[in-house]
């Protein structure tokens, strides 16, 4: 027993001290613009934590998750550029921005919560759509959102009055703005991992998982189901709203585009990709889905270069089109995600006794 | 008053459209329960296929309607065997798993659709050849296309058709059995590999004449043209009711006109505070409020509460 809390203890200390080294190691080897890669992947990694209690936990399927993110960011955006000319500091807006997501995921959550599977599926996508175009269009004829334009020269995160926009230099050596980014990012998703991990072991989480399995069965068991579907939308929300404020603060610029369909459909993908509801297995299906992407781009015309001589396809579109087959053939041969939960594999590994039936929610 | 007739005909014909497709959705989810994603980027490929046929012919000499009607002839059965081979290879074999898993693999397809769309026919905007007569007559003060009312008048008969197939020819009649369900229609001897093929045929088939119909009414086609269009026609398909036919039909065309209604008036409405580029917030708007209120659709039937 001892001997095991020493080991995991150790495992614990070895993993740290490794993320802690990798930006380095990745600059050193790759360049600065793979720390961004990083970032980014920390980052959507939090939003895949976020969606994974909705989708995961809960059982309930939101396509229009990235509104969250957008409205989020633009809190942010807006509390902290010159578009109005208001200069909160980042730790004021993080908590409020995540706050006013969690007020949006109930304002989602309410109407909906009568709806099951498929309708859900399809009304929070025009939630997501709704939130979207409205972002887009309310320039006129109040600049609110300065519309498709976005928003720009957005405030970074200061600590201790340093701005993590610039280089730090510690002891003459300057460590990049991607480097502290890195590492604001990642103590983020470490307690975004952390959140997750003991609502899971939570009566809640429990709650929704019992919710996931069979919703009648919950009620029945004296399970609150509106309510905790409620607190399940909202929970999710404040983590895509806190993403959402550190991607603002991150690129120092935001606009509708980040936040389409596509976006929503992308970190739904980390989430099944990994395995739903097990959260190593979405932080995996995160990290995967947004560094792939990025290799391939990389990689790509090199590659052409080398086998054909010329570039035949644009990178963009073959990272696309790899992207989607990679969908296809990971869901046709690891259909409950790449590291699914133990108990759900038990459960596919079974003769299913049940049907296709339709309506299954 | 005639802005509104204007508005009426182009939600008619824009909302006959949406039914086409939507049907294809509806079909599909009443028989698997699943959300066919990549319907969507069908109707593009049909359009476009159509398209390169008939610019091929424009100068051939033919009548234009008579091109057209070939490049109707070329991209039906392209849809089909597109249709028919999305089922087999990104549906079938996950019949029994996750829920999740094969809406992931309809964005994979849909995905990897417009991307070969986008590397077959280029990034760029298609404009239709302008072989089609542009006659039209004048209704109270509206001015109406010949080819408006062929598009809203085919589409009319070919649902009628697909009604007929549905309720009255043996084929219909298994595939009601399949949707009730498909366990007891296989006991009853109805070959479900059969009939869930035959489906995705008929529906990739309506996507094919939608996917036209589309081109030829906004006299463009891109590779990016599906994703809008298929969303817009699932929505049809909710609102209606997912799974019923007549629902998928009364959806679309009350989705059509809600639009052009919408585009056309939310700006007098709101005192030009929303503009007609809000179209979109109006079609979501009025969907989640007729869930809210009828959370089967509108001709759904109330589906028991199952696990």
């Amino acid at each position: 027993m001892k001997t095991d809390k020493r080991k995991a203890l150790l495992g614990m200390v070895l993993i740290g001290v490794a993320l802690a080294v990798l930006p380095f190691l990745v600059g050193q080897g790759l360049g600065n613009s793979w720390v961004r890669v990083l970032d980014f992947a920390l980052l959507y990694v939090m939003l895949a934590l976020g969606l994974n209690i909705v989708v995961g936990f809960a059982g309930l399927l939101d396509l229009g998750y990235i509104a969250f993110y957008a409205v989020g960011a633009y809190l942010y955006a807006l509390l902290a550029s010159p578009h109005f000319g208001i200069h909160w500091p980042a730790w004021a807006i993080l908590p409020l921005g995540a706050m006013v997501a969690a007020f949006f995921g109930i304002l989602l959550g309410a109407p909906v919560l009568r709806l099951r599977g498929d309708y859900l599926a399809i009304v929070t996508l025009g939630f997501g759509e709704i939130i979207r175009i409205f972002i887009n269009n309310l320039n006129a004829p109040v600049n609110i959102t300065n519309g498709p334009q976005g928003i720009s020269q957005i405030d970074p995160v200061r600590i201790l009055n340093t701005p993590l926009s610039k280089p730090l230099d510690i002891f003459g050596l300057g460590v990049p703005s991607v480097y502290l980014y890195y590492y604001l990012f990642l103590l983020l998703a470490l307690l975004v991992v952390f959140v997750s991990i003991r609502l899971e072991d939570s009566r809640i989480g429990r709650a929704w998982v019992a919710i996931r399995e069979d919703e009648i069965a919950a009620k029945a068991c004296g399970i609150d189901t509106r309510n905790v579907k409620l607190l399940a939308f909202a929970m999710g929300a404040t983590f895509g709203g806190i993403a959402g404020g550190l991607f603002a603060a991150f690129q120092e610029f935001v606009s509708p585009e980040s936040f389409g369909l596509m976006e929503s459909i992308m970190v739904l993908c980390m989430v099944v990709l990994g395995g739903m509801g097990h959260i190593p297995g979405v932080i995996l299906g995160g990290l995967l889905l947004a560094i792939l992407p990025e290799a391939l781009r990389h990689g790509a015309v090199p590659m052409q270069q080398a086998a054909f001589g010329k570039v035949l396809l644009d990178p963009e579109s073959l990272r696309m089109l790899l992207f989607g087959l990679a969908l296809i053939a990971v869901m046709l041969y690891r259909p409950a995600g790449l590291w699914p939960e133990a108990r759900r594999k038990r459960e596919l590994a079974r003769p299913s006794p049940q049907p296709p039936s339709r309506g299954r929610g | 008053m005639d802005t509104f007739i204007q508005q009426i005909i182009n939600g008619l014909v824009l909302g006959s459209i949406y039914a086409l497709v939507a049907l294809g959705y509806t079909m599909v989810y009443g028989i698997l329960g699943l959300i066919n994603f990549a319907h969507g980027e069908v109707v593009m490929i049909g359009a476009l296929t159509a398209l390169t046929v008939i610019k091929l012919l424009a100068n051939s000499g033919l009548p234009g309607v008579v091109v057209v009607l070939l490049g109707l002839l070329a991209a039906i059965p392209a849809c089909m065997a597109l249709g028919f081979t999305i089922e087999r290879v990104a549906y079938r074999p996950l019949r029994h798993a996750p829920r999740l898993a094969p809406l992931i693999t309809a964005i994979g397809v849909s995905i990897v659709l417009q991307q070969l769309a986008m590397i077959f026919w280029g990034r760029s905007y298609h404009a239709f050849p302008p072989i089609l007569p542009t006659t039209g007559r004048d209704i109270g003060g509206a001015h109406i296309m010949d080819l408006q009312i062929v598009i809203v008048l085919l589409a009319a008969a070919i649902m009628a058709g697909l009604m007929l197939l549905i309720n009255k020819t043996r084929l219909g009649r298994a595939m009601r059995a399949t949707a009730e369900n498909p366990q007891i229609a296989g006991l009853m001897g109805v070959n479900i590999n059969t009939i869930i093929s035959a489906t995705f045929l008929i529906g990739s088939a309506l996507a094919a004449v939608a996917g036209v119909m589309v081109s030829a009414n906004y006299s463009i086609a891109h590779y990016h043209m599906g994703f809008i269009l298929g969303l817009k026609a699932f929505t049809a398909a909710v609102l209606g009711g997912i799974g019923n036919l007549p629902g998928a039909m009364l959806g679309g065309v009350l989705l059509g006109l809600i639009e052009s209604l919408g585009a056309g008036y939310v700006g007098d409405l709101t005192g030009g505070f929303l503009g007609s580029h809000y179209q979109d917030v109006f079609a979501f708007f009025v969907l989640i409020l007729v869930l809210v209120f009828r959370p089967s659709g509108l001709m759904g039937e109330k589906v028991s509460e199952r696990a």
